[in-house]
């Protein structure tokens, strides 16, 4: 009798885990669109509206246990805005006349304002979820899908900078792979007096840290330079992101790191840790963008 | 045991399974403490097995490793070899030791929470994220342990509360009858010989 109970619950264990290792490497082998990632799709739609309702009947809970945090970091930040604010002040009267500048010039070049994101139409989201393990798998969960014209690739904003692109998107809910996602890259324009370009990836080990890589050597970066999204990104398929939105600030651009490495330190702008709502940039139709397919889940 | 009894521990589960998803991604994950947030999951699947046993803990965990994947849009399979290891583990605790200290729910979350962090460390390295060891994922898989052995204890307590009265046998409940109802303790038992 106790050999069979022991018999049994081997057989068992053993089917569990031959299970998990074929889903496993099913799903880590098929692309987006195939069987196992459509249930996973179908599952997600089923659970958006519970996850909805939920996480507004949790907000309460949220707040109070966030409220501690939030305290002590709204502090640093009141500090640290004061000497940006001083900062952009001086800043501002020399801007005021460049604007001036511009716009003079921009009516002789009759240059097409049309550019940016008009061309986009935003909708609002609600972040419903994120994943437990943001070092590993950075990703939030909005309570708009593909009915709300979402689709793989659009970008996403929210807290006054960029914070990713649709990754995964079903019926009323969708995926938002973090631009601190370990597998995130955005091809970036540091708004210095050359205007560098570079490629802005999370460094190793340390998501939060952003480094803006392939600069010029010797370029003149400062910091507090901002960094702007330049339209283009690292793999053969057309950008993700309009350009010219805010991504990061610079933290730390040491020149012997500009020389030898060509890379500053960045901080997003926008906190994507307290994030409630972000805005999806959805791109117009037959605006000739190519919408590649990003994968769902950890995979390639 | 009457036979209702039978549908009763898997109903209680996939209920606990399900709320414990629900409520982890809508709230506990967007509440970070030094960055970091608890994971509910690893926790109720080792209370389910010290409860009910390596079996339904391992089966339980399997489920419910399957239903975070698939919420979270992650790779299937990763969440359930987690926790099928989690769950068989606490359950064989539980029935080669029966641990009846009041802490033992508190070691056991802790060894879960960190087995289910290095673990997905692990299986994602595996998978391809590059992400290599540094000081902060060390300090997070820390940090994450704690909020674990923290909270190890009130989720064991939630999870006893849910699933009391559908299980086959209660350690705690079978060694408190014996006592309580004139049985003698081991030490108090008379030798056989006089």
């Amino acid at each position: 009798m106790y050999d069979k109970q022991v018999r049994r619950r081997r057989a068992v264990l053993a089917l569990l885990v031959v299970v998990s290792l074929i889903l496993l490497t099913a799903y880590f082998g098929e692309s987006a669109g195939s069987p196992l990632h459509s249930v996973q799709r179908g599952v997600v739609a089923v659970l958006s509206p519970v996850q909805d309702g939920a996480s507004r009947a949790l907000k309460p809970v949220r707040d109070l246990f966030g409220w501690f945090g939030d305290t002590a970091r709204a502090k640093t930040e009141r500090d640290q805005l004061r000497k940006q604010r001083d900062a952009l002040l001086q800043k501002v009267a020399g801007y005021q006349a460049a604007m001036l500048e511009n716009a003079q010039l921009r009516g002789i070049l009759n240059v097409d304002d049309d550019s940016g994101l008009r061309g986009y139409a935003q909708h609002t989201a609600r972040v419903i979820g994120r994943s437990a393990n943001n070092l590993l798998l950075d990703r939030l969960q909005l309570d708009a899908g593909s009915g709300d014209g979402v689709r793989v690739g659009d970008a996403v904003i929210g807290d006054g900078g960029l914070v990713g692109h649709i990754s995964f998107v079903a019926a009323d809910t969708s995926f938002v792979t973090l631009i601190t996602d370990p597998s995130s890259a955005v091809s970036v324009r540091v708004l210095n007096a050359a205007g560098d370009f570079g490629l802005m990836k999370p460094s190793v080990g340390n998501p939060l840290d952003l480094l803006v890589q392939l600069l010029p050597r010797g370029a003149h970066i400062q910091q507090q330079d901002i960094v702007v999204t330049a339209g283009s990104r690292s793999s053969s398929l057309e950008s993700l992101y309009p350009p010219n939105i805010p991504v990061a600030r610079v933290t730390k651009a040491d020149p012997e790191e500009l020389d030898t490495d060509q890379q500053v330190h960045v901080s997003p702008l926008a906190d994507l840790r307290h994030l409630e709502f972000a805005q999806i940039l959805i791109a117009p139709n037959g605006s000739g963008q190519q919408r590649a397919q990003v994968g769902a889940a950890g995979g390639p | 045991m009457n036979s209702g009894d039978g549908y009763q521990l898997p109903l209680r589960l996939a209920a606990l399974g399900f709320l414990t998803v629900v409520v982890q991604i809508a709230a506990v994950s967007q509440v970070t403490v030094f960055g970091v947030s608890a994971d509910l999951s690893p926790l109720v699947v080792a209370s389910v097995g010290l409860l009910a046993g390596s079996l339904p803990g391992a089966i339980f965990g399997f489920a419910m490793g399957m239903f975070v994947d698939v919420a979270l849009v992650q790779t299937l399979g990763v969440s359930s070899l987690l926790f099928i290891a989690i769950g068989y583990g606490a359950g064989r605790l539980r029935e080669l030791r029966d641990p009846a200290h009041g802490l033992t729910p508190l070691a056991v979350g802790a060894a879960a929470t960190a087995f289910a962090s290095v673990g997905f460390a692990l299986m994602q390295f595996m998978l391809g994220v590059r992400a290599p060891v540094s000081w902060l994922l060390l300090r997070q898989v820390v940090v994450t342990i704690l909020l674990g052995s923290l909270l190890a204890l009130p989720v064991y307590a939630l999870v006893r509360r849910i699933v009391r009265g559908s299980l086959p046998q209660d350690p705690r409940r079978r060694r408190r009858r014996a006592y309580t109802t004139g049985g003698l303790s081991p030490l108090q038992r008379p030798s056989a010989g006089r």
